[in-house]
């Protein structure tokens, strides 16, 4: 019997993702193991593997083809010597499918009985199974004649807002949308001499997406500290000088180092907000933000507490690279319990981030540079980062956060105290 | 807080007034209900109801004059009007002291008087109310008011009613004997009802349209088939025709009706007039605040609210369609966006249904056809006709038609137009899948019992898509 081959659901929250590229055509045979397709989920690009031996009898969907749900079928492998299926699965069920059975006698009940069984068997794919994780996909309430209108005026219906209820999808929410001529530019690629239009990505979606979510519902405060790193890049450089190029340890590894021994002392600015309860972690995961291109990425270093810098500083080289080259799996960006965002790179001297949810806070680290400073009545230099602690007032308070800083600063200013 | 300070005062208690005070109080605000009258208003006292109770008596009496197509005779039968009044006025009175109840339940503060609207006083508004059956006024404080002190019937400059012989609803609800003969001025929903009435109790009708058709607002197809049975009935229908002059004698009224360019004169014993409604905005205080009116209509927002910043109108005192069910509607409305609920939109005038019990019923909600083709809208019109029904053959009441009307584009159902059989009754199926914005297909399939009068809805759209079966 042939197979259908489904959309994987390559992270818990992917809900649909675009198939960017076929890595093989209808008619060859494949083996278990190798690569199919890449997939453009709304973290990264990943390839997906064939799980049996056999030949491509169909491609179900096109290359470029966006918005595939998950558990929709992709492919038909068949079996060595088996022909096509007359009937192929259809990318869509079509409306009009929903109410086509009438049952008349009790043979036919059989069949229909059969067929609902298959149907069920195919909703449970062998991947999801696997990892154990079932997400159900969030369904999309809108009402039959604004679906038809959406249609008819090709737009999107995934992307519309509803204000009915439960956010159910009306005829005026359409059509208050087609009053607006964007629309019409946002589905279709227009270029002109003043703009270029760049349809956003499923990771560009995703990215504005949880940013939104995250200022729209984490009531943000921001609590900022100089912090004198000149112990601390005496330290990197006598580390760095003995490494004999094995190892280079960069400020960025200490900090997250210093983070964790932070929220270890501090461990109440280790949390995040699940609407009825607090979750307090136990592990310091610390995501780092990564700029990749076309947006960004947070990777997870996990358990920093219990690994030194060199490991850590490894873990963190081989983490963004993959991320540049968007290959990180899922458990390598999905969770974590604290974030930090470092763009002293660039020259910055401050700024604010947006916090990662469904994380308390969030770390901006600005440049370390000379600046003036008055210790004890006597100005002289030193090399001050200037960092600053967003955090979500509902499980981060004023007091907490202000302690985990101090205890931040005291650390970084004082490397030799993470030996304690 | 002051004890006469409330989140909200209500004037009126008619179905929009009292409606809006228990929403108020489920949603947690201090309300206070001022009603002059009665409480349930003209709908439940003077209105609805009781009309409904009369066209019930006029409906027995014309099965008990078809009897014998059921297999029965009857003779010696006796009708006795004031025993069909006095059961039309015990109906209203069951109803209005069960919203005394409801308003009790709900911890509404009701109190009996007149209310009118005093000078702002720190930022509050002022209510005073003269208090019934007691020579005392209460001043009372709000932020929000909501006016819903409803309409009456309209005169003409040349005639009013005197409750002798020019009737208002009042009278004609309550007849001391039945005339022999009638003039109806108007024939909206009110002028049809009585028109039926009386028509079916053996008074000899006139009505009389200023418009060229009867019910005007309803599809010209369901007017017409409205207007025939009248006539087959034995009512005089008079349309394109308005009323000059009448002159009121002791015993008899004579009209003189100018119709077509000809004038003619009509005597009858009494005379009805029907012919709209006027607003109740006198003596409110409304003049105090910058409270717009649009001919003696006050003027509100999508929201109700009047232009003066936390005074509401809802009901017959606002803009039409004068209806209790869009009264009430706009009560829930009204004060859940002074609470500021999520989620609630304007309302769609073209999704308040319309209903008129004379014999055949009639209802409508949505765009004629006429409307629609106004507006350029694309459409598919289907009807069906009640002798196509095995149940309206069945009950012996096959006369009537149901006619949707379909965008042609969208499938959006904007207009469904029905006479018939218990049609005030079915429209509710065309209200539900107006609010849920279902297309063609929806109903189409749709499984409707079998059999039902319902079935010539399906019908209907079938036919606008021309899948009818039966026809």
């Amino acid at each position: 019997m042939s197979v259908e081959i489904l959309m994987p659901a390559l992270s818990p929250t992917m809900e649909e993702g675009t198939l960017s590229k076929w890595l093989v055509k209808e008619g060859d045979k494949v083996v278990s193991g190798d690569l199919i397709a890449e997939i453009e989920t709304d973290k990264a690009t990943m390839e997906v593997e064939s799980v049996e031996d056999g030949t491509i009898g169909k491609l179900l969907v096109m290359e470029g083809d966006e918005s595939i749900k998950v558990n929709a079928p992709i492919a038909i492998l068949l079996f060595d010597g088996e022909a096509l299926p007359v009937e192929l699965p259809s990318k869509e069920k079509k409306e009009e499918d929903e109410i086509n059975v009438q049952v008349v006698s009790n043979n036919k009940l059989k069949e229909v009985d059969l067929e609902v069984k298959a149907e069920f068997k195919n909703e449970v794919p062998s991947i999801i199974k696997e990892n154990n994780i079932i997400k159900k996909s969030k369904r999309i309430f809108s009402s039959p004649l604004a679906r038809r209108i959406a249609k008819l005026k090709n737009i999107d219906i995934t992307s519309v807002l509803g204000s009915g209820p439960n956010g159910r999808i009306l005829k005026i929410d359409i059509e208050s949308l087609s009053d607006n001529n964007n629309l019409k530019i946002e589905t279709s690629l227009n270029i002109n001499d003043n703009f270029e239009i760049v349809k956003n990505t499923t990771m560009r979606k995703t990215i504005a997406e949880r940013l939104v979510k995250s200022k729209n519902e984490a009531p943000h405060f921001y609590l900022s500290l100089d912090c004198n790193i000149d112990k601390l890049l005496e330290i990197r450089t006598s580390i760095n000088s003995k490494s004999n190029n094995d190892f280079k340890i960069s400020v960025n590894d200490i900090i997250i180092k210093t983070v964790s021994a932070s929220l270890i002392k501090v461990p109440k600015a280790n949390a995040s907000w699940e609407n009825e309860n607090t979750k307090y972690f136990k592990n310091t995961d610390i995501s780092v933000a990564v700029a990749i291109d076309g947006g960004l990425i947070t990777p997870i270093v996990r358990d920093v507490q219990s690994k030194g810098l060199m490991s850590i500083s490894l873990e963190m080289k081989n983490l963004s690279s993959k991320a540049k080259e968007g290959k990180l799996l899922p458990e390598e960006y999905v969770g974590g319990s604290f974030s930090i965002s470092n763009l002293g790179m660039f020259g910055i001297k401050e700024f604010s981030a947006v916090i990662n949810p469904p994380q308390g806070a969030i770390l901006a680290v600005g440049a370390g540079e000379q600046r003036p400073v008055v210790i004890n009545g006597q100005i002289s230099i030193a090399t001050i980062m200037t960092v600053t602690l967003s955090c979500d007032h509902r499980v981060v308070d004023g007091a907490v956060g202000a302690e985990f800083l101090s205890a931040f600063k005291e650390y970084i200013e004082n490397p030799a105290l993470m030996l304690l | 807080m002051n004890k006469n300070d409330f989140d909200l005062i209500v004037i009126g208690g008619g179905p929009g007034g009292y409606v809006a005070a228990i929403r108020a109080a489920q949603l947690g605000l201090s309300v206070t209900l001022i009603e002059d009258k009665h409480l349930g208003g003209i709908c439940l006292n003077w209105g609805c109801i009781p009309t409904k109770a009369l066209l019930r008596a006029s409906e027995i009496k014309h099965l008990l004059d078809n009897v014998s197509d059921f297999g029965f005779s009857v003779s010696n039968i006796k009708m006795d009007i004031n025993k069909i009044t006095k059961r039309s006025r015990d109906v209203a009175a069951q109803l209005s002291s069960g919203i005394k109840h409801l308003l009790k339940k709900n911890k509404v503060n009701v109190i009996d008087g007149f209310a009118y609207l005093d000078k702002k006083e720190n930022e509050k508004k002022i209510v005073i109310v003269k208090l019934k059956n007691i020579d005392k006024t209460l001043k009372l404080s709000s932020k929000n008011i909501i006016i819903a002190t409803g309409a009456r019937s309209r005169n003409l400059p040349f005639v009013s009613s005197d409750a002798i012989n020019i009737w208002d609803y009042k009278t004609a609800m309550t007849p001391p004997k039945l005339p022999s003969s009638l003039v109806i001025i108007g024939s909206g929903a009110i002028g049809m009802e009585f028109a039926s009435f009386y028509s079916d109790l053996g008074v000899k009708v006139t009505v009389i349209e200023a418009l060229n058709s009867i019910l005007p607002n309803e599809d010209h197809d369901i007017s017409q088939i409205v207007a025939s049975n009248f006539k087959k009935r034995g009512v005089d229908i008079k349309v394109n025709a308005t009323l000059k002059s009448i002159s009121n004698n002791p015993n008899q009224v004579i009209s003189e009706i100018l119709s077509n360019g000809k004038t003619e004169t009509i005597n009858s014993e009494k005379l009805i007039l029907a012919i709209g409604i006027i607003a109740n905005t006198e003596k409110l205080g409304l003049e105090k605040y910058n409270i717009k009116l649009d001919r003696g209509h006050i003027v509100t927002d999508q929201w109700l609210e009047t232009s003066e910043k936390g005074i509401y109108a809802i009901g017959d005192v606002t803009q039409g369609p004068w209806l209790a069910h869009k009264a009430s509607h706009e009560a829930t409305l009204c004060v859940e966006k002074i609470v500021g609920l999520d989620n609630l939109h304007p309302i769609d005038k073209t999704s308040i249904p319309g209903c008129t019990y004379c014999r055949p019923q009639v209802a409508s909600i949505g765009l004629t056809e006429k409307v629609a083709k106004a507006n350029k809208i694309d459409i598919k019109v289907g009807k069906f006709p009640f002798v196509g029904n095995g149940k309206a053959i069945a009950l012996g009441d096959s006369e009537g038609l149901i006619k949707t009307i379909f965008n042609k584009n969208t499938g959006e159902l904007i207009g469904a137009h029905m006479v018939g059989p218990e049609v005030t009754e079915l429209i509710q199926g065309f209200s539900i899948a107006k609010k849920l914005e279902t297309t063609e297909y929806e109903l189409m399939h749709t499984i409707f019992p079998h059999p039902t009068l319902s079935e010539a809805m399906h019908e209907s759209v079938l036919d606008a898509y021309d899948q009818a079966i039966h026809y």
